[in-house]
């Protein structure tokens, strides 16, 4: 194992696919000569050449609708939109292109279709440019919506989505690039699947759950509560869509407690999809009602000290995990 | 008569808000005089007499709604009869929200339920233990519910300590610790002065002298036992059986044991307590018929076994438990009955240690009790009362020898065990003290 950063354990996904199979391309705005927005393909236009490795015009709707034509027609194009914000552009070719095709003509066209792009906030990039929409497209039938927050994950999952044959939407994160963390050698092959979330800390008392950036702010306030005596069970969502609900269930009747920690704005999100399916599942096991750390209901504030202020941290995820572990039962 | 109907006051208006009754019962109305504030989506409005008389009868009270065209009030004069259904204080308490242009229709709005309807909806009640009525107010959480219900427990009088007074999962555990912490025997031990003070249990309540004797109020712990022993002894049909064991064999293997096991890393000391309930553990494993508790409609065959042991307190009885004891060797069942009688007599039980027995042992054997019989610790349906071990004269091989003996009375509920099954049970158990080395295997 060696400790490598999210990007480069992106780029290494993206190499090994592209060596592996030959119809794998990558397509998007600055990612060869340039190396891309955030660095991920960088190295790659010299590697591949400009076949394989293509810069596109700034006009998210036409590479999408490219992206997904290559993909009908037997191509396996990973497209990076630069952010998740410029992907509203593309919605009409995502949601009800891509989405629907598989479905409207008889099970028979694939779509092998992997979008890249990061979300969240936290860089001071303003409103336009720091939302969370994974919720916008976790909705839509037919996608399949990944948020790995780990290198290894980032790795393991952009390589299942890749060789899956129905359309990805990858969503990494602006502040995750430079994370670092354990991976296996290059060249040694592992996959993560594209279904299925971890428990990355087992604890008795509480179960949180979260995903992407926010696994991290939630694994440092899980290992503070310890010292108090709380122990949190922090399960890492990994996929939005499909959801892995017997692993969330089976926590919760564990613990009895639960506190979604995400990025996302609490109205009508992830978070508030997952605790109707909790009550729906595992209502007779509910010990307290389910508590949701998001970032505040406004547009990203640019300030600095407004931005913190807006977004989720460490504080709001303790607060939220004592308001529901009784300091009875920690200490009984 | 004439009803006063919700007016419609709007073209979005569905209903409307009494806020205020400016008249009230009994009050001279002209018409166009305000009767009343009613609130509707958009605006408070009042709305005003449309005929002169005495307002009669309040139909829908302040603060509830009623729809457009629904009766809310009637007008007549001051000694014309109520319509049927509305005479006496049956104003209505809910919405009317069925229009009642005329009394017959008033009496649906705001009549009193029709007593073959409330007889039904106290049946249905009956069923549900809590009764409805009294959990509309009760605040628990789905959890602490379903763990109550599956332990007939009736939370009512359960304090919670959640949010709200919200009932949480611990709060039933401490209650089901504390019906729990009541056992068994008739013949009440006497006491043993605690080793050391027991913080964590309610101190004894003052002791009032009145001359002639000292009231000592109840404890919690007191109360509880008094009820479910009492209950206990009126719901289960009681019947003993009792057996003289030989403990020659088994003395001689507590001493085998004992010379190993001080020298062990964990030197502990094993009494004939901790080797009876390993023996009491092996024969429910092979007589499960024992290993039930009786629920009304059926049987409940538990497939673990968990042994619990009467321990005297000051302040009353506790039954720790010894979960799946079957399965516990006999170094480990000692510590474990070490570590509850301990924790017992401090104060420092968790509420696991005091739940879901399925079978008690109470020895007295120390305080040179011959034999005893024991009530059964519902929801169990056998408890063992085991006494002295006494030197005895007993004839073997036409000689009249003396051999330690101890007598052993085994109570059951008749309603789940029979006397040839409490039998086999107690034969079973004898030999695996007789023959005490299948303790071991």
């Amino acid at each position: 194992m060696r400790t490598i950063t999210y990007r480069d354990a992106l780029r290494e996904a993206i190499r090994e696919e592209m060596q592996r199979d030959e119809r794998v391309f990558i397509l998007g705005e600055d990612i060869a000569g340039y190396g891309g927005t955030y660095a991920v393909s960088k190295g790659l236009f010299e590697e591949f050449g400009e076949k394989r490795v293509r810069d596109t015009p700034l006009a998210e709707e036409v590479i999408t609708g490219a992206a997904i034509g290559a993909a009908l027609g037997g191509l396996r194009p990973i497209l990076e939109l630069m952010t998740i914000n410029f992907s509203l552009l593309a919605s009409d070719q995502i949601v009800n292109q891509a989405a629907k095709f598989r479905y409207m003509f008889g099970g028979q066209p694939e779509i092998p279709l992997v979008i890249r792009m990061p979300g969240g906030g936290g860089a001071q990039r303003g409103a336009q440019h720091s939302q969370s929409l994974e919720s916008w497209y976790a909705h839509i039938p037919g996608l399949k919506v990944v948020m790995p927050a780990t290198p290894y994950d980032a790795k393991g999952m952009l390589k299942s989505a890749v060789r899956d044959p129905d359309p990805v939407l990858f969503i990494e994160h602006e502040l995750l690039y430079n994370v670092k963390g354990e991976v296996p050698d290059e060249g040694v092959e592992y996959t993560v699947p594209l279904n299925r979330g971890e428990v990355k800390r087992q604890g008795e008392h509480v179960t949180i759950i979260t995903f992407s950036r926010m696994l991290h702010v939630t694994l440092q306030a899980a290992e503070d509560l310890a010292k108090e005596g709380i122990e949190a069970e922090v399960i890492d969502l990994r996929s939005i869509r499909p959801i892995d609900i017997d692993l969330l269930i089976d926590s919760v009747k564990k613990t009895n407690r639960v506190v979604i920690a995400e990025e996302g704005w609490k109205y009508y999100g992830t978070g508030q999809g997952l605790a109707a399916l909790i009550y729906e599942y595992a209502f007779d096991y509910m010990d307290a009602p389910i508590q949701h750390v998001t970032s505040a209901d406004v547009p990203m504030p640019y300030s600095k000290v407004l931005e913190r202020a807006a977004l989720p941290n460490y504080n709001a995820i303790v607060n939220a995990v004592k308001t529901i572990v009784p300091a009875a039962l920690v200490h009984a | 008569m004439k009803t006063v109907e919700m007016p419609k006051m709007g073209d979005t208006m569905e209903e409307g808000k009494i806020l205020r009754w400016i008249k009230h019962e009994g009050d001279p109305v002209k018409k166009g005089e305000s009767l009343a504030e009613v609130e509707t989506d958009k605006v408070n409005i009042e709305i005003e007499a449309f005929a002169g008389g005495v307002l009669r009868k309040i139909l829908v009270p302040e603060g509830k709604s009623a729809s457009i065209g629904a009766g809310i009030a009637l007008i007549g004069a001051p000694d014309e009869p109520l319509p049927e259904g509305v005479a006496g204080n049956g104003a209505a308490q809910s919405a009317a929200s069925t229009p009642a242009g005329t009394a017959k229709s008033a009496k649906i709005a705001g009549a009193p339920v029709p007593e073959d309807t409330q007889a039904v909806s106290q049946q249905a009640s009956v069923q549900v233990a809590p009764p409805m009525e009294s959990r509309a107010h009760i605040f628990i959480s789905p959890v602490a519910r379903r763990l109550a219900e599956e332990s007939q427990l009736d939370y009512r009088h359960v304090q919670g300590t959640g949010p709200n007074g919200r009932i949480i999962r611990m709060d039933v555990e401490a209650a089901l610790a504390q019906r729990q912490a009541v056992a068994a025997s008739v013949t009440a031990p006497p006491v043993t002065a605690p080793a050391a003070p027991v913080p964590e249990l309610a101190p004894a309540p003052a002791a009032v002298d009145t001359g002639e004797a000292v009231e000592i109020p109840l404890t919690p712990m007191r109360r509880t036992i008094a009820k479910r022993l009492s209950q206990s002894m009126q719901t289960a049909p009681h019947f003993y059986m009792t057996s003289v064991i030989d403990t020659g064999k088994l003395a001689d293997l507590r001493r085998q044991i004992n010379e190993y096991a001080e020298k062990a890393p964990d030197p502990v000391k094993v009494g004939i307590n901790d080797l009876i309930i390993k023996a009491v553990a092996l024969a429910l494993v092979r007589m499960p018929q024992v290993n039930v508790s009786f629920a009304e409609d059926k049987l409940i065959q538990k497939k673990q076994v968990h042994v619990g042991m009467a321990v005297a307190l000051e302040q009353g009885l506790i039954v720790p438990v010894i979960h799946n004891a079957d399965r516990l060797g006999i170094l480990d069942i000692t510590r474990e009955s070490h570590r509850l009688a301990e924790a017992a007599r401090t104060g420092k039980l968790h509420p696991e240690d005091l739940v879901g027995g399925t079978f008690t042992v109470s020895n007295l054997g120390m305080f040179d009790v011959d034999s005893f019989t024991a009530v059964i610790n519902p929801p169990e349906s056998a408890i063992l009362a085991v006494g002295s071990i006494a030197p005895t004269p007993v004839v073997v091989d036409g000689q009249v020898v003396v051999r330690d003996r101890m007598k052993v009375t085994l109570s059951s509920d008749h309603r789940t065990i029979d006397g040839a099954t409490a039998a086999r049970f107690l034969q079973e158990f004898k030999r695996l003290l007789e023959e005490p080395f299948g303790l071991l295997l």
